[in-house]
């Protein structure tokens, strides 16, 4: 089976505190830990795992600026056979219609029997994957958290309902599914595996490389734009207890007593 | 009048609570537009839905078909296209179904496409501003959305007040004939229920909850020392269920459990929106984070600005000495 993974190289929120710099523009992003979108690491752990299984490749494909180049070769350490930047000044602010758009045109370039996202990344809009399918008229699903391979033209999946149920379907290939976090164990990348991959060639491809008129992507292209970041107000926020460690257990303990936390 | 459209979950003859929250909704975008419900289903239980909506829509459309008696994203994406018309602004809630049909039911209308929207500022002309999160809640964005071909907007559960007002008079309409072809290459099979774990933790008033704060499987005995000088169960966040260390059974979310305990200890857990909407019966939250910034702050009562592999071993030898 082959296998495309889009993956995308986002600030980590789980080793960064994310400020909001003073003019509202962007987010301080001097000093940010960037890493390989968490589901997208899923998937591309499931997309390996699928073609040891039944063979194939896995590619794995992003729109980014250079530095996403690394995301790739982390992903290729992990097992991905191929990565694809498409990477062009015509990209930037592009809206999540854009990026599908971008994708698309790649995707059409090759022969893929299942395209695999991330549920959603750091601007938590879960949105490509659904779209790229509809661009390309493919059967979709999101939030998968079981993939089985019946045979050579469908697929027995599982998606995350409410109350940790899950909903099994049968979906036709090739079809484009966004895989939730949980749905396997991704291995682990060490530096001896980035070093194995780091002078592997990958290609770059641009607006022109991928036939794509540039009004159609990038901020012309865009029907949806961000105007600006701004902390929210807090409303009325928790009561942050300060003090010495020994100060704030007391305080904390009190509030406990009062509440019944404490038997 | 402008018209704008709101697709309806429901269950077992009852419209979710996103169904008034998207009335909210709508009218931020335009106070005076005609609101209409789309209902899909099949049955009895479609037709309680519907006439119950007819208080608080202006039209309620009723699409009555076996092939919608379970709600196939992709089958009832084909129906949306199908029967509303171009250019329709689409309203949708923000949880497993809506993520799942709202992007590609954006490209089928041709529309622009706004996700997990947090609050509506209005429309100017044909340009939508709307609030939402990124950086999962440590950041927040104004965007503006060209709805001048109509747009679809998913609205986060619980961010908009349900609209009780119930003075709409509406009247139901039978577009099951309009449905068209409704086959799709995604067949539903069945829905698998979630196993039931070792400990109920729906069952506790009290909850030590861990989240990625707590680092290392080997970790998860502080927090049950805590809970065991507090008389507490252990629960945690998403993260932890991810990694193994802990059943899906002791998950607190949405794709989880749903708990109502009387103190809620959040333990380095930052405080998605997913997470919180498994919280219910406003507990007293307690939150221990080292990020400061953490939008768990923003909900709980009583914060703490700590490193909880420190704060929890203190707190559970302070207890246990009292």
């Amino acid at each position: 089976m082959e296998i495309l993974v889009c993956v995308k190289r986002v600030p980590d929120t789980a080793e960064n505190e994310i400020e909001v710099k003073g003019d509202g523009t962007d987010i301080e992003r001097d000093d940010l830990v960037y890493s390989v979108n968490e589901w997208d690491n899923y998937a591309v752990e499931e997309a390996i795992q699928i073609r040891d299984k039944v063979g194939g490749s896995v590619t794995v494909v992003t729109v980014g600026d250079e530095e996403s180049e690394e995301v790739l070769r982390r992903e290729m350490a992990m097992g991905a056979d191929n990565g694809i930047l498409l990477s062009d000044d015509a990209f930037e602010n592009s809206d999540g219609k854009g990026v599908a758009a971008i994708l698309k045109a790649e995707i059409e370039k090759g022969k893929y029997d299942l395209i695999l996202t991330g549920a959603q990344a750091d601007d938590g809009a879960g949105q490509v994957g659904g779209m790229l399918a509809a661009m390309m008229d493919l059967p979709y699903a999101s939030l998968v958290n079981l993939i089985d391979v019946v045979d050579d033209s469908t697929l027995k999946i599982g998606r995350e309902i409410e109350g940790g149920n899950q909903e099994m379907s049968e979906i036709g290939l090739p079809c484009v599914l966004s895989i939730q976090t949980g749905i396997n164990e991704p291995r682990y990348v060490g530096i001896r595996g980035i070093r194995k991959v780091a002078s592997v060639d990958i290609p770059v491809h641009g607006v022109a490389d991928l036939g794509l008129p540039a009004d159609a992507v990038g901020e012309t292209g865009a029907k949806v734009k961000r105007m600006d970041y701004f902390v929210p107000e807090m409303g009325d926020g928790a009561e942050i207890l300060e003090g010495s460690t020994e100060e704030i257990i007391d305080k904390l303990i009190e509030h406990l007593k009062a509440k019944g936390g404490l038997k | 009048m402008s018209q704008i459209f709101a697709y309806i979950l429901h269950k077992g003859g009852v419209a979710d609570d996103t169904a008034l929250e998207l009335i909210s909704a709508a009218k931020k975008i335009d106070a005076d537009a005609s609101l209409i419900a789309v209902v899909t289903g099949s049955g009895a239980d479609l037709d309680t839905v519907c006439n119950d909506l007819t208080a608080s829509y202006n039209e309620v459309w009723k699409i009555d078909n076996a092939a919608l008696a379970y709600p196939n994203a992709e089958v009832i994406r084909k129906l949306l296209v199908n029967i509303i018309p171009g250019g329709s602004i689409i309203l949708i809630a923000h949880e497993h179904f809506g993520m799942d049909i709202a992007p590609g039911l954006s490209i089928k209308m041709n529309t622009s496409f706004v996700s997990d929207a947090m609050d509506i500022e209005g429309r100017d002309g044909g340009a939508i501003k709307i609030i939402r999160q990124e950086y999962s809640g440590m950041a927040s964005t104004h965007v503006t959305c060209d709805a001048g071909d109509g747009a679809v907007i998913s609205c986060r559960p619980g961010s908009f007040q349900p609209d009780e007002s119930k003075s709409a008079g509406g009247q139901l309409v039978d577009k099951s004939g309009d449905a068209g072809d409704l086959t799709a290459n995604r067949t539903f099979l069945e829905v698998v229920q979630a196993e039931t774990g070792d400990v109920d933790i729906t069952k506790s008033d009290i909850l030590v909850s861990v989240g990625r704060g707590i680092e290392d499987e080997e970790n998860l005995e502080i927090a049950q020392e805590l809970a065991d000088a507090m008389g507490a169960v252990v629960s945690c966040s998403r993260p932890i269920v991810d990694a193994k260390w802990m059943e899906k059974s002791r998950q607190v979310g949405t794709s989880g459990q749903t708990v109502k305990p009387k103190v809620y200890m959040a333990m380095g857990i930052s405080g998605s929106f997913q997470h919180l909407g498994g919280i219910k019966g406003s507990p007293f939250i307690v939150a221990v984070n080292k990020n400061a910034k953490a939008p768990i702050f923003q909900v709980a009562d009583v914060g703490i600005v700590a490193d909880i592999l420190d704060f929890m071993p203190e707190l559970t030898e302070k207890i246990g000495g009292m």
